[in-house]
């Protein structure tokens, strides 16, 4: 046991300082990093480039003899020779190429006659084929010996079964299609269509029937209408078990000597083989498809779990890079010591990728940036990495040990599986280590740099981008802005994870990233590379040709040389006739013979032929292409003849051997050099052959006169002419497939359109759904809709309730004329009514005209002009306005004009609360009154207020409500701080001076600040400075203290002590005393819940004293703005930026916490001693209270952090939706927004739902939101309570 | 209403499943049913993928239901990442045994009940997902031999001894596949009720 641990200090101390590395030298290790990748991955250079297009290999046919099968012993140069070449081929394939045309042409010649007759010859050259046998000593051979025999065609091919042999040689030729049956053929009326009856309608890329028996691409073969060379080209095909050079050297030169070729300069000196890579099939294709797409969606729910990072995207791209370059790295190491892979890369590719995974990667993020913020970055990564180092080892390990097991199975591709998946295992974890951890350090450093920049200036950082103005209605927004500097914004970055319906996210998705577009860019670029790179003919061919000198394709990508005409060195070496010369071929190389030895020489010295294919092929194309419509044809030979079998598909053969179920994949054939035929007929036997239907059904060839024209004319232009003709498919299959291809875009284009139009941002959806309520938080529009919640409204106040208290059972809430109203929080029944005792003996009739009068401009308000309004507004938010509420007539008779003077005269003044209190003892008697009004004002346009988009008006318009209410009110238990931190607002600070809060507070009756319920008992502090404590259910004055002389801002009641906060910063310790002898205390509530002290219950016979037991006269220098007490300890909080920690026992002071730069607006302490507080600098601290110490602090807003809350994971803060918030359970956050209340997903900051306390027109803030213990929710909205109660399915998410 | 659309779920992930892994034993022509490729897939054996995916959204549900009842919630690896990797191992182990030759019969099943079991501790690890395993891995190879043995289909393998080396430990890691996929998603359902009566 003690040796793991010592084993897992060792290896956490190493990823400590292997942390500390990565993070403080980023650059030269990312760097390092890529040298290793590169150095790794260099043997894949070595490797064959994937493809699946035919590979060339071409031996002198000289001495050719077939390779043997082993691979050790081999003549020749080893490195040339491929190593599939191994063994014999399928076949041999011998071509006879035919050439034949019809001299001298008569003018009255059907077109017809341009191959009718050249085919007639092919029966009886086949059969001059079939029956050549060779005799010589051993004996005779004859062509059935040494073919390829075939067997039955695939059933499938039934249709076929005619023109195709049989159970015999496989020989090819045109005859086929009358089966070899000359009589078929003449009695045939129309040759086209029997040549063409099985061609595929469609466009196809593989070898047709026609290609097949003519062995030559259908354009070459000259069996057309329009054939202005009138030289028609077929091959007869011969497919050849084995090579036998006798025979095929005697079959040669008996065809060159039936059919004498004069011109003919074809070099017949290779043997090619062609090698056949595996076709995709789609049967195999699917499966791999399907692997690949379980990859990404892998791929995709692993780096979406990356979080809290700057860069989710650039990490995400990391660690795939990371597992990528493991695998490459994997392959190049195994290829360097040896291994070459056999099995196919990309099928188990995925396999391995799933393997080796990208878990660490995540892990090691995850532990990263849940270390803490405002360490340094290098100890972030040195400590994210240490404490996850014992869990990736045992991984590691783990993971090792299964794929060893794995190695142990015996079986080759297991075993090699194995040894990939270590090596990749062990060269991951090496990137992990090194480039993965860097990268992440680098994106930590920014993310602190970016929180760095957001300390800006508040100007600076102004929402700019994000559109706001949704309709006329907010269109005072701009007008709003420079009176509001502290502003609580909230990052776009969090709008991402809003819970939006998933059709408009991957919508939204798709707009937003140009999805589309960009797919079909990509798709389409791949789709060239790939045609480009597998095209036979191709790039491929042509690197591989730039690449070796020796490549046989070499040929076919260089381009003619133009050579001058008079030179013609046709280099021509028939080294296959040298052996067994003559007569006729001596006969038509007569004059070439010469030069042709002189190749020979210096071909054996440098054996270099490609330098020769130039020099053959540049003089001879010309004279080839030209047609010569004139009556004596001649029939040419050229270098695009030689291999003529180029020109076809590469899935010729292939498909041609499939048809007897042979397949060629990873196999390969020999393609002997052609021999050439060539036919000349005279025009009695094409006028013999002629079939008696097509002298009425064709015309003439040519009409003479154009023929002539043409022929005279244009002699220079026939070969581009030609050239155009070849190419006339290509154009049209590109202009279709162009034509496609937009008519697709502009397709994606209108579904684009359609579907997200670009304003999307502002006012694309429904507008009718957002008339119901504005969700604050939503900026896409889209409103949730009202749900089964029903909140219960409590209603019997008067007036906007202030403060709200709760236990368990009871609630209890004071409005601002001082009723206090005591509810079950259950049911939501009124259970006492605690009235003012001055209420009902107060003459003045204040109270009652309030009470007639309160209704009044409510209504009024709520329908006033939008525009109006805002002018109001903006004439409230410059105070020296003379006409303050004129559009209130029946108030001017309540307003002094003193106060006007009044109003003028003080606002200049410095704004602190301090001044208000100096403004106490001036006296003012319509004080009250004014502050009414302005209640009533200030709750109007809030409420008015409700069309500001969220968040930053919402919080913005909430603040001013509170600014305006905190001039009479005070302060209560939860959200009240909202309120005082606006006292910081500079344009609102003349309202609050103006108004004499508590000027008459010793004669008339003070408002209720504070407000605290513990068992049976109310405290209730007012503004005069009196404490009362009440009986909630009955409704009795049990004792009360008039010491103080300042309002009591903030209360506490714990136990038997209370605690008061004055506004002058003072502090009272009261103690509750009961004055009985019997048991006093019975508990009510579950005893089960330790954690939350429980309630005693006092019952009403006893004898309630309040006394004061201690007074710390200036805990603060500023009044007091929070106060909370947990675990004995009591915590305040002022606005001279420091907090004080109190025992609550004995009073004493036992921290002064400084390290905030504003004034403090919330303060959380827990059981647990967790001490947090939220500052109007926008900062968060978190404290120890046990030492005194600050754990952390963070800047999470650029405005004040009007209140606060502590769940055991997070601390969290007023987003800005509203100005209150709770927080239930561990992963549920409350918020207050305009007449609605919302749930949060704290973990991913995804909204979970809305609920709508009233009804639109009458939609208010809620303005607090307090959290009772069975899940329950009060909110404030006006004057109205709610209880909320989470639904089951919300509280199923624990 | 969940519960169907959970049903309907799994019985699509259940088809495509079936469906691909015949085309990968088909290339290997060892199939469950006559070649033919694509074309006779419809045809002949059609009712293969529909049996599969009834199967996997029978498998798929009872899974949760049974850890409800057992009153131990799975918690083991629940995330969708984690069910991807076990999907595309459990395709790995169906690739395996369609493409890797092995010298025998007894070392093929050794080695695909090695990578079942491998299968079952990295993404399961639960008793209860054992036994089910175990069970659907019975009951399924039962069953297939009993239709191969009533002429309903029969196997185009050369072998049928090499058929059943592999069909158990196959059915066994399908349905540890399946029940994962199930849990996952009834997990999951919970967040879709949340949404569902968000945007109704």
């Amino acid at each position: 046991m003690t040796l793991t641990e010592k084993l897992r200090e060792k290896i956490s101390r190493a990823f400590y300082n292997h942390g500390l590395l990565c993070a403080s030298y980023p650059i030269p290790i990312i760097l390092f990093t890529g040298l290793c990748i590169l150095a790794c991955c260099y043997p894949l250079l070595k490797l064959p480039l994937p493809g699946t297009g035919p590979v060339e290999y071409s031996t002198p046919v000289k001495d050719y003899s077939p390779p043997s099968s082993e691979p050790g012993h081999q003549q020749g140069d080893p490195s040339e020779r491929p190593d599939w070449y191994l063994g014999a081929p399928v076949a041999y394939i011998q071509q006879i190429l035919v050439k034949a045309t019809v001299s001298p042409w008569h003018k009255n010649f059907l077109a017809v006659d341009v191959f009718r007759s050249p085919l007639s010859r092919v029966f009886q050259l086949v059969e001059e084929i079939r029956n050549h046998a060779l005799r010589d000593s051993s004996g005779i051979r004859s062509l059935e010996e040494v073919c390829l025999q075939v067997t039955d065609l695939l059933p499938s091919l039934k249709k076929l079964r005619d023109l195709l042999p049989e159970h015999g040689c496989l020989l090819l030729s045109p005859g086929n299609f009358w089966q070899n049956d000359r009589e078929r053929f003449n009695s045939d009326p129309d040759i086209i269509k029997t040549i063409h009856q099985h061609e595929p309608k469609t466009l196809q890329t593989s070898a047709t029937l026609k290609d097949l028996l003519f062995g030559v691409p259908g354009k070459y073969s000259g069996v057309n209408l329009y054939n202005r060379k009138r030289v028609v080209s077929y091959t007869v095909t011969l497919a050849l078990q084995r090579y036998d050079s006798r025979f095929l050297t005697s079959l040669r030169s008996r065809l060159k000597l039936l059919h004498p070729s004069p011109n003919c300069t074809l070099r017949e000196e290779h043997v090619v083989h062609v090698h056949f890579k595996e076709e995709i099939g789609i049967a195999e294709l699917i499966p791999l498809v399907t692997t690949y797409i379980i990859l990404f969606a892998y791929i995709y729910f692993s780096t979406r779990k990356i979080d809290m990072v700057k860069s989710k995207w650039g990490l995400a791209l990391a660690a795939v890079v990371t597992v990528l370059s493991s695998l490459l790295m994997s392959v190049g190491l195994c290829t360097l010591f040896g291994l070459t892979p056999t099995l196919n890369g990309g099928e188990i590719f995925p396999y391995l990728v799933v393997v080796i995974g990208l878990e660490n990667v995540l892990v090691l993020t995850k532990s990263v940036v849940s270390t803490p913020v405002d360490l340094e970055v290098k100890l972030r990564i040195a400590q994210g990495l240490s404490s996850e180092s014992w869990s990736i080892m045992k991984n590691m390990a783990t993971e090792l040990g299964i794929i060893l097991i794995g190695y142990f199975t015996l079986v080759p591709a297991i075993q090699e599986f194995c040894l990939f998946a270590v090596v990749g295992l062990v060269s991951d974890f090496f990137l992990q280590m090194f480039f993965f951890t860097t990268v992440l350090s680098i994106d930590i450093r920014r993310m602190e740099l970016a929180d760095l920049n957001k300390r800006l200036p508040a100007e600076a950082c102004m929402p700019s981008a994000k559109p706001v103005s949704r309709s006329q209605t907010y269109e005072r927004q701009p007008a709003m802005r420079p009176a509001t500097p502290h502003t609580i914004t909230l990052q776009p970055s969090s709008f991402r994870n809003l819970r939006l319906p998933k059709r408009l996210r991957v919508i939204y998705f798709f707009a937003r990233t140009r999805l589309a577009q960009r797919l079909i860019m990509a798709g389409t670029v791949i789709w060239i590379g790939i045609l480009v790179y597998t095209d036979p003919a191709g790039l491929r061919t042509y690197l591989t040709s730039q690449v070796t000198e020796q490549s046989p394709l070499g040929e076919a990508g260089l381009p003619p040389m133009p050579v001058p005409g008079g030179v013609l060195p046709a280099g021509d070496a028939k080294l296959a006739l040298s052996v067994f010369p003559s007569e006729p071929v001596q006969l038509s190389e007569n004059q070439t013979q010469q030069q042709r030895e002189q190749k020979e020489g210096l071909e054996s010295r440098n054996g270099l032929e490609a330098n020769q294919q130039p020099w053959a092929q540049g003089p001879e194309s010309p004279s080839n292409g030209q047609p010569e419509p004139g009556t004596k044809a001649e029939v040419t030979w050229g270098g695009e003849d030689e291999e003529i079998w180029r020109k076809l598909s590469f899935r010729h053969w292939p498909s041609l051997f499939s048809y007897y179920n042979i397949t060629l994949a990873k196999r390969y054939i020999s393609i002997l050099p052609a021999i050439p035929v060539t036919l000349y007929l005279n025009p009695r036997e094409a006028l013999e052959v002629r079939h008696p239907q097509e002298a009425n059904r064709y015309h003439s060839f040519f009409p003479s006169s154009l023929g002539k024209l043409e022929a005279v004319d244009r002699p220079g232009e026939a070969l581009p002419k030609l050239q155009g003709h070849r190419d006339v498919t290509l154009y049209k299959v590109a202009a279709l497939g162009l034509a496609s291809g937009i008519l697709l875009v502009l397709l994606l284009f209108c579904l684009y359109r359609v579907f997200c139009p670009k304003n999307y941002g502002q006012n694309g959806l429904s507008h009718s759904r957002r008339k119901r309520g504005d969700l604050p938080c939503d900026d896409y529009g889209y409103s949730p809709p009202e749900t089964e919640i029903v909140p219960l409204v409590l209603r019997g106040h008067l007036m906007d309730i202030e403060c709200l208290a709760s236990d368990r059972m009871l609630l209890v809430s004071c409005c601002l004329v001082g009723q206090i109203r005591v509810w079950d929080a259950q049911t939501g029944d009124c259970l006492t009514v605690i009235p003012k005792q001055g209420l009902r003996r107060d003459s003045s009739g204040i109270f009652d005209y309030q009470e007639s009068w309160d209704q009044s401009p409510d209504p009024k308000n709520g329908l006033e002009d939008p525009f109006d309004n805002s002018h109001q507004l903006k004439r409230m938010l410059s105070p020296p306005q003379p006409p303050l509420f004129c559009d209130q007539p029946d108030l001017t008779s309540l307003i002094d004009t003193n106060f006007l003077e009044q109003a003028t005269v003080v606002a200049p003044e410095p704004r602190h609360r301090t001044v208000c209190s100096r403004h106490k003892d001036t006296g003012y008697n319509f004080g009250r009154l004014v502050e009414k009004v302005y209640e009533e004002q200030s709750a109007s346009n809030c409420m008015n207020f409700a069309g500001f988009p969220a968040p930053h008006g919402q919080a913005a318009s909430c603040a001013r409500t509170g600014s305006a209410r905190a001039l009479s009110c005070g302060t209560g238990e939860g959200g009240c701080s909202a309120r005082r931190k606006s006292l910081g607002d500079e344009p609102l600070a003349g309202f609050e001076k103006s108004s004499p809060v508590s000027a008459w507070a010793g004669d008339l009756e003070s408002s209720v600040w504070s407000l605290d319920l513990r068992g049976n008992l109310i405290v209730a502090g007012r503004s005069n400075g009196k404490l009362e404590v009440w009986d909630a259910i009955e409704g009795t004055l049990r004792c009360s203290d008039e010491e103080g002389q300042s309002g009591i801002t903030a209360l506490v009641f714990l136990n038997n002590r209370i605690v008061a906060a004055r506004l002058n910063g003072s502090l009272d310790f009261f103690s509750l005393e009961t004055h009985s002898s019997y048991n006093h205390l019975q508990f009510r509530g579950t005893p089960s819940r330790s954690s939350i002290p429980s309630s005693p219950m006092y019952s009403s016979n006893d004898l309630i004293m309040c006394q004061l037991t201690h007074t710390v006269p200036c805990a603060h220098q500023k009044p007091i703005t929070a106060l909370k007490a947990a675990a004995g300890r009591l915590v305040t909080g002022s606005q001279d930026h420091t907090l004080k920690v109190y025992r609550l026992e004995d009073s004493c002071c036992l921290f002064t916490l400084q390290g905030h730069s504003g004034a403090i607006t919330a303060v959380y302490i827990d059981q647990t001693m967790g001490l947090a507080s939220g500052g109007q600098d926008g900062a968060i601290c978190l404290w120890d209270v046990l030492t005194g110490s600050r754990v952390s602090h963070m800047y999470a807003h650029r405005g004040d952090a009007p209140s606060l809350t502590l769940s055991p994971l997070f601390p969290a803060q007023d987003l800005g939706c509203g100005a209150s918030l709770g927080v239930i359970s561990d992963n549920l956050l409350v918020t207050g927004g305009q007449g609605c209340v919302s749930f949060w997903d704290i973990g991913y900051g995804d909204l979970l739902q809305t609920v709508y306390l009233g009804k639109s027109n009458e939609s208010q803030p809620a303005r607090q939101i307090l959290v009772l213990e069975n899940a329950a929710i009060v909110c404030n909205f006006g004057s109205e309570l709610s209880l909320v109660y989470v639904p089951s399915v919300l509280e199923k998410l624990d | 209403m969940n519960l169907v659309i959970r049903g309907i779920v799994l019985f699509f992930i259940g088809v495509l499943l079936a469906l691909v892994l015949n085309l990968l034993q088909i290339q290997r022509n060892v199939t469950l049913f006559p070649p033919d490729v694509i074309t006779s897939i419809f045809s002949s054996a059609w009712w293969v993928p529909p049996c599969c995916g009834t199967a996997s959204a029978v498998i798929g549900l009872l899974y949760p239901c049974m850890d409800r009842h057992l009153g131990e919630p799975h918690k083991f690896k629940r995330e969708w990442s984690s069910v991807m990797r076990c999907v595309a191992v459990f395709v790995g182990i169906n690739h395996a045994s369609a493409k890797v030759d092995f010298a025998n019969n007894i070392q093929l099943s050794l080695t695909l009940a090695a990578l079942s079991i491998g299968l079952w501790w990295t993404f399961d690890r639960s008793r209860s997902g054992f036994g089910l395993g175990i069970g659907i891995a019975f009951l399924a190879t039962l069953v297939s031999q009993l239709l191969v043995y009533n002429g309903v289909y029969q196997y185009t393998s050369p072998d049928f001894l090499y058929v059943r080396s592999w069909l158990p430990c196959i059915f066994f890691a399908g349905g540890i596949t399946v029940g994962n996929i199930g849990r996952q998603l009834a997990m999951y359902e919970c967040k879709v009720i949340a949404e569902k009566s968000h945007q109704d």
